[in-house]
């Protein structure tokens, strides 16, 4: 009996996630991947949103700055394939870089390895925040 | 326009960048999002050191 009257409060404080509207939960993720945050700023997640938009860009610009390779749509290594799946996870900046031809550069320095690696982990991570967009749009998340 | 970054910066930066994500998007509360954030990062750059390391040793 005085567990019961004790844990009711408890419950009662807990922050509950809001269920969007189904769109949303359609809209938010393909938005999320066209553009790295938006899936948030449309829910009104500003500082996620701006902080996930800062980051996956940064990370994917710089990573084009350091000579990174771009992968092509491919079907002879594995590694080449996952790759291309890492990359395309970047939405919109995968398209512009590949409409202007860009990360085919021969490459010129060590590091530049590091390059194609923060184009791969850019797009995986907006894969992460893509699903986490999904997550806050069925209510799932706060 | 190329940027060289050593192998430290470029490791921080991915660091940072990670774990900015990683917080955000496996934690609810924003309080547990920033802790979450920095063990990321703390993480990250431990790995870094440790390999560093690690590989001196191997070398000598």
């Amino acid at each position: 009996m005085a567990n019961s009257t004790k844990s009711a409060p408890a419950e009662a404080q807990k922050p509950t996630a809001t269920p969007a509207s189904p769109r949303m939960a359609v809209i938010a993720p393909a938005l999320g991947w066209l553009i790295p945050g938006a899936g948030h700023l449309i829910q009104k997640r500003w500082i996620r949103g701006l902080l996930l938009m800062i980051s996956i860009s940064t990370m994917f610009i710089l990573g084009l700055l350091m000579q990174g390779r771009v992968y092509l749509p491919n079907g002879g290594d594995i590694l080449d394939i996952l790759g291309f799946v890492g990359d395309v996870g970047a939405g919109g900046f995968y398209i512009v870089t590949r409409m202007q031809g860009w990360g085919h550069g021969a490459i010129a320095h060590a590091t530049a390895d590091y390059g194609t690696k923060y184009l791969i982990v850019a797009g995986l991570l907006n894969f992460i925040s893509v699903a986490d967009a999904y997550h806050i749009a069925i209510g799932k998340k706060p | 326009m190329t940027l060289e970054l050593s192998h430290f910066s470029a490791a921080v930066l991915f660091s940072v960048f990670a774990s900015v994500v990683f917080g955000i998007t496996q934690r609810n509360d924003p309080t547990e999002q920033i802790r979450y954030g920095l063990y990321c990062f703390v993480m990250f750059a431990g790995g870094v050191f440790l390999a560093g390391w690690v590989m001196w040793l191997l070398r000598h």
